[in-house]
């Protein structure tokens, strides 16, 4: 039985943890911009982490339920309602036949990720049922929902308890301002070093241009390059290269001015020198920032790299033994 | 040797040459191959690119360093292999100056170089040519090689089959565009595109192709088998068309009638140096044998 969409939000997205396999042809992993708070949602509810369920940025949407199932929001502090009732997040609530969830204000973060027992059950597409709009590739017909859609469910994995709730110690509850981790390289040796110093100095600021496909940021000071004939086929800019892959997390910085990091729908290459990468612990920390959020860039290495990397699985295992 | 580096925890990242040639395309396709043939566990993504390629992998299975190590070890093997590959040629049909770019470079006109021409205009000039139809004429003269798949959803860029005096090189618009048509034909740099679907852009536009190049539903019959047409490898040869075969053609596209001209070739990176005008003709022969 499905749910009914009253209204969307503005751009809610059926989501679940991408398609690798496909970024040598262009079409980018795709999936939850904050994985873990999808994954947690998931877990709620008793589906496998990989279940897709809705990513909605800023505003809620209001969706009808026509069967008794189990919701939980994961992610932003966007407070659910049911039946206009406020409800916790971070918990498996039980939902009946006919009641409406719907949510109040933003408080923090950007993103929630909203997950039903049995999981979003729309066709797959390579693998995966991500909404990739550029590609008009899986989720509702390529797109975002739309108020008038009903959304198919699966059958769930395993049981629900409803009631049962993340820890507040596994939470990660975006703040005020952000710090995110790059490990240089790529095309760090094109910038002078006196950039290579301003870059990781200067606060700078999410811009609005802040998408699934990457987080523009502004206010630090413009990067020198290096002078040198530009190569053959690089284009004239001293900020082209020979077109290129781009990793994912990679910053960009286009004729030295406002760096861009690229996330989930990333453009999979380009003619843009990069700095660095944005290190794989700090991406879902991208998708819960704001416009206007103050944000440092921290210097790192490959070894606080990999650390990082396993405290963010610690916390991933902490929330699987707490709800299993 | 090439310029080793990690992109993150999650990619090693391999600059073969800072600039384009098919020799660097080349090894770079030979090394992305080698790493395929490896099965290497925890590698996700093989992502050849013109003239240098990048690796996804999962640090949990395999260290970066060790990965890193694996691929320089690869890279003396794939130089000694002979740049030799089994492709095919394919027809692209073209109708150059259409109404729809035309429409969409003079929405934009205040983000290009010469706010006062078209593209073609201004590509022509700055490449030398005394008028925008023989430009045209060396843009669908020779056959051009796709060099790299991405950016967004299977567009390809190619890269021009002549020396490089000969090669066009245009600089991309000064501010990329909001809006491009689907299957607009673009050029930046030394590199040709086809849009593969409607978005931003900051290639130059000459023209637009009736063929679908992506199909994420598979409606297309050419591409029941895979959504992307293109990849790296393939070479193209650009035919001119007019309105009224550009209207059949897309007609034919979309009832599901029209079939890509191609051909199997084999082609030698060794033969194309020795006689570039001689390979290309013997593609052309491949390409309009029956």
């Amino acid at each position: 039985m499905p749910i009914n969409v009253i209204s969307s939000g503005i751009m809610t997205t059926i989501q679940d943890l991408g398609r690798p396999g496909y970024y040598h042809l262009g079409i980018p992993i795709g999936g939850a911009m904050d994985r873990l708070a999808m994954r947690a949602a998931n877990l709620l509810v008793g589906n496998a982490e990989d279940a897709a369920g809705l990513e909605a940025v800023f505003v809620g949407p209001e969706l009808e339920f026509t069967e008794d199932v189990t919701v939980a929001v994961c992610g932003a502090e966007l407070p659910p309602k049911i039946d206009g009732e406020a409800q916790p997040t971070w918990t498996a609530l039980a939902v009946k036949k006919g009641q409406v969830l719907s949510f109040d204000f933003l408080q923090a973060g950007a993103r929630v990720y909203i997950a039903i027992s049995g999981g979003i059950n729309t066709p797959p597409y390579l693998g995966s049922r991500a909404t990739y709009p550029i590609g008009a590739l899986g989720g509702v017909d390529g797109r975002a929902v739309q108020p008038g859609d009903t959304l198919p469910l699966g059958k769930p994995a395993r049981a629900a308890k409803p009631g049962a709730s993340v820890p507040e110690k596994l939470r990660r509850l975006p703040g005020g301002s952000a710090e995110l981790r790059v490990l240089p390289g790529l095309y760090w040796h094109r910038i002078t070093e006196a950039a290579q110093g301003t870059f990781f100095e200067d606060t700078w600021k999410v811009a609005n241009e802040a998408d699934r496909m990457g987080y523009r940021f502004q206010g630090g000071r413009p990067l020198d390059f290096v002078p040198r004939e530009q190569p053959f086929s690089a284009g004239s800019d001293p900020s082209n290269i020979t077109d290129a892959c781009y990793p994912y997390g990679s910053v960009q910085v286009p004729s030295g001015k406002e760096p861009i990091v690229l996330h989930r729908d990333a453009v999979s290459g380009g003619g843009y020198f990069m700095l660095g990468t944005v290190i794989s612990a700090d991406m879902d920390l991208i998708g819960q920032l704001q416009p206007n959020t103050p944000t440092q860039f921290v210097k790192v290495d490959m070894e606080t790299a990999l650390a990082a990397r396993q405290d963010r699985s610690a916390m991933l295992n902490g929330i699987r033994e707490a709800l299993d | 040797m090439s310029r080793y580096t990690f992109g993150g925890d999650e990619h090693v990242f391999v600059e073969v040459d800072e600039e384009m040639s098919l020799e660097a395309f080349f090894t770079s396709l030979a090394m992305t191959n080698a790493v395929r043939e490896a099965k290497i566990d925890g590698v996700t993504e093989i992502c050849p690119a013109n003239a240098s390629f990048q690796i996804k992998f999962d640090p949990d299975k395999i260290h970066p360093q060790k990965l890193m190590d694996m691929l320089k070890e690869m890279e003396a093997s794939a130089e000694k292999q002979e740049a030799k590959l089994n492709t095919r040629i394919v027809e692209v049909p073209v109708y150059y100056r259409d109404p729809w770019t035309h429409e969409t470079l003079m929405r934009f006109r205040e983000r290009h170089q010469d706010p006062n021409g078209t593209d073609l205009e201004y590509a022509a000039k700055i490449n030398g040519y005394d008028s925008v139809e023989a430009f045209i004429e060396a843009h669908h003269g020779a056959p051009w090689f796709v060099s790299m798949v991405g950016f967004v959803s299977g567009l390809p860029f190619l890269y021009q089959m002549v020396d490089r005096a000969r090669q066009i090189q245009v600089p991309k618009y000064l501010i990329p565009r909001t809006d491009t048509p689907k299957q607009t034909v673009g050029y930046g740099g030394s590199f040709s595109c086809v849009y593969s679907v409607r978005g931003a852009g900051g290639y130059q536009m000459f023209g637009i192709t009736p063929m679908t190049i992506f199909d994420p539903l598979q409606k297309t019959p050419y591409l029941k088998d895979f959504m992307v047409f293109f990849k790296p490898g393939d070479i193209v040869k650009w035919r001119p068309i007019d309105r009224d075969e550009y209207e059949s053609i897309a007609a034919d596209v979309q009832a599901g009638r029209f079939e890509p001209r191609t051909a199997d070739v084999v082609f030698s990176l060794d033969d194309f140096n020795a006689d570039m005008d001689g390979t290309n003709a013997k593609l052309m022969e491949a390409l309009y044998a029956d």
